[in-house]
């Protein structure tokens, strides 16, 4: 697309659009069976099923089509990453285990090319998180990592992109699992647990310290003290301005966790939480909300049956456990939507699945006034799709964010479209 | 032996005396090959497929599957895998063609049961990519419980692996020492110099073989050299190449230096620029074998597209979709899937990506491949359509045989759980 056209798309903001006879799953009571949404200075004007077309809106004829709020990716490396094995286009990770201060819009790179291509399937705004996620970032990692940013997935600048450039702070648990998989040798270590518990107490304890110095320093500002950027951050977290987002696997290291959390009245959510199954009565009782990742996964031991990974939001929801999905990827953020389907297949109602990329993640992230359903006056970050956004052969006819119609036009789909053409 | 076979088979020896015959009956059966039957029934005898239909009549002595509601598919085949090996890379030289998975097959590697639990059936077990000739592979069927030799796909041609770019020539380092190759072209000198030692040994034998029936006296046999032993089956066509490669120009390389060499590409493994050169992959004749959308995780997946199967199979090549994971097999049929969403492909070209096309490129679509009489009733039997998100493998059967029931494996759960609690009990009594 030329820079023109890109400029002339940027104008249409201001459009007046009227999606007109759809289905329309607002999340916010029963989907309207036909209906029509109009979207007007980038929010949601008026739904419903007798709504008139203003004049002058531009109309979407979407008969037989299906209006849905935004997908969400609660927990992603959009922007963060361009190809994950050439280390200079990652800014995922800093050295350090203390780094409350740093924040990922900093990096957010707004022409990364997986941005487009997640938009292109129905993702309209992510959460960029820092820090260290699944087995690749290593059983060994700890620390405080940043702080995560919910970004709309569309803008020139990573200013036009913010929603909000903080909603969460990451803190990579400690680990008292003792087998390693090293990346260089590609060989799996098992450690001494002694050492491992040493290792790991000593962390909870570092741990423990910053929470308390950023409590003081909290009641020291208050006071006319200095400025701390770390402890300024992380002060954030004791007054439960920010929930901390805990990244864990193991049954212990999770349990672990929501105690730490709950003792020093935190506001916790649980990342990837593979054993999270295991733990689910603790988690309903201290309200933690759980960010699942990818559902397509194996098993974490031989004796586990095969379709744990699947039906691990299930078993949650039924509990009573809060259920969010995340993608913890860039390249593959698109197949979030897939990823709930597959826990769909193994028990999860489906309407919790679509709110588990939708409205759970807004009301986790403070930002549910304006995201997550189709009501009036929220924020139009809207997907219209031919069917079940769940579904695999669904496909995404129009995406808008802010108000804004944007492109499906992608890496993938102009390499299709060059490579097709060859003679 | 599991205990799930083991009951089927004290089930089936109980039933029928002599010759077993299964019904599968009531479901919508994907023939693959022959289109859709509504409310059909497949009959299986000895583990082959003996008649498929609408109306069949069923023998009383059968065994019945009731599938109705249900959908039956030809089992799936996975045309790049590593499960069910001890090891996968012999790195530590260019060619390692004297090597091969056979000789360290795995038997009880649990991704077997798991990919049954996916539909799996059948897997082209191959080597790793860290040389430009790797070591050769082992086709097996998932018969979880057999041991090593019968997993073994009988009579399945042989093949080897080949690797094109970043992962032969190790630029991502890993600490490992330096080895030749380094650059795509070093690449694909070591396969040229590879053939052309092979060629010079291959006329040594045939010459000695040609003196021999003149009945020359005095003749010694040429020293048997294994590693070129593999790359004289690959000229005579008895071995088939999976060459693993990403970029449009390695591919065209490898096709080029094969036809100077005098062989052909049996599938080009992974082929994720395919899309660029599929004009020149049909015209050499070799099958691609893709991901569905996995894309920049390194340079040379920068321009994967997930339209590639697609786009290919448009083109006139003969395509499958693989895992070479033991998650990603797990949902290949939902992988099919993508090529119906990016690229447009019918509900039958999505399925053939995930049987008889693979089936086709490892030379075994006599076998298996589509529900066809005479074919091995190797069938995996789905909730819903299998090219929905939504459905979920409830049987598979290999030879007639069911390896995997999803009723049976729900029912074992609390069983399993209670015996695994025993046992960290008596670990502790030990380690006390």
């Amino acid at each position: 697309m030329t820079a023109m056209a890109l400029f002339l798309l940027g104008l249409l903001s201001d459009e007046v659009y009227a999606i007109r006879g759809a289905r329309i799953v607002t999340l916010a009571g029963a989907p309207i069976e036909k209906g029509t949404l109009v979207i007007r200075d980038g929010r949601i004007s008026e739904v419903g099923p007798d709504v008139s077309v203003p004049e002058g809106a531009e109309v979407i004829e979407a008969g037989g089509l299906e209006v849905y709020p935004g997908i969400m990716d609660a927990i992603s490396q959009l922007g963060l990453t361009e190809v994950s094995a050439v280390p200079v286009t990652n800014d995922t990770l800093e050295l350090g285990d203390f780094n409350p201060q740093i924040r990922a819009a900093t990096a957010v790179h707004p022409a990364s090319e997986h941005i487009a291509v997640a938009r292109a399937n129905g993702i309209t705004h992510a959460v960029a998180a820092p820090g260290s996620f699944g087995d690749f970032g290593g059983r060994g990692g700890f620390g405080i990592q940043g702080q995560a940013s919910l970004v709309n997935l569309d803008g020139w600048t990573v200013e036009e992109m913010a929603i909000s450039p903080s909603v969460g702070m990451v803190l990579r648990w400690p680990s008292l699992e003792t087998r390693e998989f090293d990346f260089n040798t590609f060989e799996t270590r098992t450690l001494k647990f002694e050492d491992v518990k040493k290792k790991y107490d000593e962390r909870v304890q570092k741990l423990g310290g910053w929470i308390e110095d950023a409590r003081r320093y909290a009641r020291a500002v208050a006071a006319g003290g200095e400025t701390d950027l770390k402890l300024e951050a992380l002060a954030r977290v004791v007054t439960k301005d920010l929930p901390l987002l805990v990244v864990a696997d193991d049954e212990r290291d999770i349990r672990a966790a929501v105690e730490f959390a709950s003792g020093r009245d935190l506001r916790m959510a649980l990342l990837s939480g593979r054993d999270s199954w295991k733990v689910k009565d603790l988690l309903r009782e201290k309200g933690v909300p759980v960010i699942l990742g990818p559902t397509l996964a194996l098993p974490a031991t031989e004796d586990t049956p095969y379709d744990k990974p699947l039906s691990t939001a299930s078993e949650l929801q039924a509990a009573g456990v809060r259920v969010i999905f995340a993608s913890f990827s860039s390249a593959n953020s698109r197949l979030l939507p897939h990823e709930v389907g597959n826990a769909v297949a193994f028990g999860l109602p489906w309407d919790e699945g679509l709110k588990g990329i939708t409205l759970y993640p807004a009301e986790l992230f403070g930002v549910a006034d304006s995201l997550g359903s189709i009501e009036e006056g929220k924020r139009a970050n809207l997907v219209v799709t031919d069917g079940d956004p769940l579904e695999i052969q669904t496909e995404v006819r129009y995406v808008f964010i802010n108000g804004r119609r944007v492109g499906l036009e992608n890496k993938h789909l102009r390499l299709y479209e060059k490579y097709r053409a060859r003679p | 032996m599991t205990r799930v076979t083991l009951i089927l088979l004290l089930l089936a020896a109980a039933v029928a005396a002599g010759a077993e015959t299964v019904a599968i009956r009531g479901g919508t059966i994907l023939t693959v090959t022959g289109g859709t039957i509504p409310n059909g029934s497949v009959l299986v005898r000895d583990g082959k497929i003996v008649a498929v239909g609408a109306n069949l009549s069923i023998p009383a002595d059968a065994r019945i599957l009731d599938a109705s509601g249900q959908f039956v598919m030809p089992g799936i085949i996975d045309a790049h895998s590593h499960i069910a090996a001890e090891s996968i890379n012999e790195g530590s030289v260019s060619v390692s063609s004297m090597t091969g998975i056979e000789d360290v097959l795995d038997p009880r590697d649990i991704d077997i049961y798991r990919e049954l639990a996916g539909g799996v059936t059948t897997s082209n077990v191959l080597h790793g990519s860290a040389n430009p000739i790797g070591g050769k592979n082992a086709v097996i069927k998932h018969r979880y419980g057999k041991d090593a030799k019968g997993l073994l796909f009988e009579g399945a041609l042989p093949g080897i692996k080949f690797a094109m770019g970043e992962n032969p020539k190790r630029s991502r380092g890993q600490g490992t020492a330096a080895r030749y190759p380094e650059t795509r072209m070093g690449v694909i000198d070591v396969i040229r110099e590879a053939f052309t030692e092979a060629r010079a040994y291959q006329k040594e034998w045939k010459e000695y073989e040609n003196a021999k029936r003149a009945g020359a006296k005095g003749l010694v046999a040429p020293r048997r050299d294994l590693e070129l032993e593999a790359l004289v089956e690959i000229l005579e066509g008895k071995r088939l190449v999976h060459a693993h490669c990403y970029r449009a120009d390695e591919i065209l390389q490898l096709l080029r230096v094969a036809e100077e060499m005098g062989f052909r590409i049996a599938t080009l493994q992974h082929v994720l620029e395919g899309y660029k050169v599929a004009k020149e992959i049909r015209e050499h004749g070799a099958g691609a074998s893709t991901f569905s959308d996995w894309w920049a995780y390194k340079v040379e997946a920068y321009d994967a597209i997930p339209y590639n199967a697609a786009l290919m199979v448009e083109k006139g090549v003969l395509v499958s979709i693989n895992s070479d994971s033991a998650e990603e097999a797990r949902h290949l049929n939902q992988e099919a899937a993508k090529t119906m969403k990016w690229g447009g492909l019918t509900g039958e070209q999505a399925l053939a990506l995930i049987t008889i096309n693979p089936a086709k490129q490892l030379r075994i679509d006599d076998r298996v491949g589509s529900i066809e009489v005479g074919k091995d009733a190797d069938i995996a039997i789905f909730d819903r359509h299998p090219l929905s998100v939504y459905a979920v493998a409830q049987k598979t059967l290999v030879d007639g045989e069911v390896y995997f029931d999803r009723a049976r494996d729900l029912e074992r759960r609390a069983e399993i759980e209670a015996r695994r609690k025993t046992l960290l009990e008596k670990q502790k009594g030990v380690s006390r």
